[in-house]
């Protein structure tokens, strides 16, 4: 899985909202296995980009494939492929912890011996089995969100979208979320992600930001630093913010 | 198939979870029927009358007294004075006064004919003008007595009687409006369960988000309506046989055609209902609004089915209207099944037009329902 090549390809990706351009010519790849970034301050149009990715909408206008699908023609296929977990991480509140994972597991189609043992696995790996029968609407944020995430790769994607994973809880529970995204490009899962978090962007393998509507940067952190004489990304990103 | 079983797990582990759900479930139906079917009622009983008896003989006095001894009508008060009578009718203290003027016995005696006044409350037409047939009939009663009795002509203001009318209700020969009533509830209990339910649990994942982590899923878009339908299918199904029992128990409701082809009926009529639901869920984006839609469109179709009012008696435009009223169909054959006992043959028409319905309204709303943000 860990070869080489695109997973994602974009060329001049337009979205618009009436008279308001959310995406405006947007051109980048992603290459399986790495953690790609995609970094913007509010309202720059990380969601749009992420929910045209993902099949939920269309773009205007642009050539774009994922997982080797057209996003025009090939949306239900591309859902075969992907994962996604949304800043809202939609679990049911009503619902345990076990049951939420079976219910999405089992839309994926997986047969219900294998969703038991794989289940049963993934609670031991985050240590959670004491609260497999409590309702999500009483476990603290962090560990929510870590289930959000294992529950959007449960079904083994090529690659998943994390659309502000970890917004609202403390550095160390946003360290061991990362720990997780790590473990999951372990397996060969691509990750595409935004984020408010500056400190964050260090920890992916590229770089993109957008700021209103376009791409303005894109390169390893290391790069970019480089680039614009920075001490970090938080710099890099101020400094962006700037020229436009 | 694997998929909805799962769908289906979930949803009904969530309903029977929810805390508000299951006295809905149970409770509607029994205070819909306790409270609507008793209170719901077009037979009058006891209406308050007064009387302006300004003649004072015995004539009068037994006109009175008819009216007394009728159980229509409660006497609440006696006067001479036609003005006060007048102002207790105005400001709703009585929905009728009797007035019989100077000079009634005199006249019935000589002319063989006198009049009665009779002042009816009309600000509701319906208690008016049934205040109006039973005081009608409490003096043509008097009237053929007094016929008897002086073996002459005496008419108060009313055309002889020449006809005899012997009047014989089938179905429901006691005129018993509870039995009337009691379908009625059920259809509206039936469909209010379906519509509402299904359209606020779709729309409430929709306000939470987890609508759109399933549109990132590769589920199919069939799959997912109908993991979503067949709950609230089988539980408008259960309110219907959970009412019938609840009509049986409290009001004895007779069951004379058969209940499975009512159910046959119901499980189709309540396909158009949840697709209904189903459709006003893809026009809202918060619970709020889906409630204001389909009060809009519930009572519309409750109003115009023929609960209160026969459907028969509306204008031909309404009838008209009706033919795309849901709710008419099923108004129309819970009661023919249930008190007539019509048969499949009866309600092949129908169901046939309800079938058509149903694959309308469901598909559009598999068309409508999107799987995109």
């Amino acid at each position: 899985m860990n070869s080489a090549g695109k997973i994602i390809e974009v060329k001049d990706m337009v979205k618009k909202f009436g008279q308001f351009v959310a995406n405006d010519h947007l051109t980048f790849d992603v290459y399986r296995g790495e953690i790609f970034g995609f970094l913007g301050a509010n309202g720059a149009g990380k969601t749009t980009a992420i929910k045209i990715l993902c099949g939920l909408s269309l773009p205007t206008s642009g050539e774009i494939k994922v997982a080797g699908y057209d996003v025009y023609t090939g949306r239900e296929q591309i859902k075969t492929r992907i994962g996604y977990m949304s800043q809202k991480f939609s679990l049911y509140e009503d619902l345990t912890v076990k049951e939420n994972i079976r219910y999405y597991a089992g839309i994926y189609g997986l047969p219900r011996r294998e969703i038991n043992i794989k289940t049963k696995t993934l609670l031991e790996r985050l240590n959670i089995c004491n609260i497999a029968n409590t309702l999500v609407r009483e476990i603290p944020l962090g560990w929510k969100q870590k289930l959000a995430f294992s529950v959007a790769v449960f079904h083994d994607p090529e690659l998943v979208f994390l659309d502000e994973p970890t917004g609202g809880v403390d550095p160390i529970a946003r360290r061991q979320f990362w720990e997780l995204i790590y473990e999951a490009t372990g397996h060969g899962i691509t990750v595409f992600v935004t984020t408010h978090y500056m400190d964050e962007a260090e920890y992916c393998h590229r770089v993109s930001i957008m700021s209103e509507g376009k791409i303005s940067a894109l390169d390893t952190p290391e790069n970019l630093k480089k680039q614009y004489h920075a001490n970090d990304i938080n710099e890099v990103f101020v400094k962006i913010a700037r020229n436009n | 198939m694997q998929t909805i079983l799962f769908i289906l797990q979930k949803e009904f582990l969530q309903i029977f979870r929810n805390k508000t759900m299951l006295p809905i479930i149970v409770l509607v139906p029994f205070i819909q029927l306790i409270i609507l079917v008793n209170a719901a009622t077009l037979e009058m009983k006891r209406i308050n009358m007064e009387v302006v008896d300004n003649d004072m003989s015995s004539s009068s006095r037994k006109l009175v007294d008819r009216f007394r001894a009728s159980p229509f009508f409660s006497i609440t008060r006696t006067t001479f004075s036609i003005k006060e009578a007048e102002k207790d009718l105005l400001e709703g203290r009585t929905g009728f006064v009797l007035h019989i003027m100077p000079g009634f016995e005199e006249k019935l005696g000589k002319e063989s004919k006198a009049s009665v006044q009779l002042l009816v409350d009309a600000v509701n037409g319906m208690t008016a003008s049934l205040t109006n047939a039973y005081a009608q009939s409490v003096i043509s009663d008097y009237n053929s007595d007094m016929v008897k009795a002086r073996g002459g002509n005496a008419f108060i203001s009313i055309m002889p009687k020449t006809i005899d009318i012997e009047s014989s209700y089938w179905y429901n020969p006691q005129l018993n409006f509870k039995y009337y009533m009691v379908p009625g509830i059920l259809v509206i209990l039936v469909s209010m369960i379906g519509a509402f339910l299904t359209a606020l649990n779709i729309v409430r994942e929709k306000e939470t988000g987890t609508i759109e982590q399933i549109n990132v899923t590769p589920i199919r878009k069939y799959h997912f309506i109908i993991g979503k339908l067949i709950p609230f299918w089988i539980i408008a199904l259960f309110e219907l046989a959970f009412g019938l029992f609840l009509g049986r128990i409290l009001f004895g409701m007779p069951v004379v055609g058969s209940l499975g082809l009512l159910f046959l009926f119901a499980s189709v009529y309540l396909l158009v209902v949840l697709g209904l639901g189903l459709l006003l869920s893809t026009m809202a984006q918060s619970q709020q609004q889906v409630m204001f839609l389909s009060f809009f469109f519930l009572i519309t179709f409750i109003l115009m089915s023929g609960i209160f009012t026969p459907a028969e008696s509306m204008p031909a435009w309404g009838q008209k209207a009706n033919l795309l009223n849901p709710f008419a169909y099923f108004m129309r054959v819970i009661r023919m099944i249930l008190l007539k006992g019509s048969g499949f043959k009866d309600i092949a028409g129908d169901l046939i037009s309800i079938t058509i319905f149903a694959a309308i309204t469901l598909g559009m709303a598999i068309w409508r329902y999107r799987k995109a943000a």
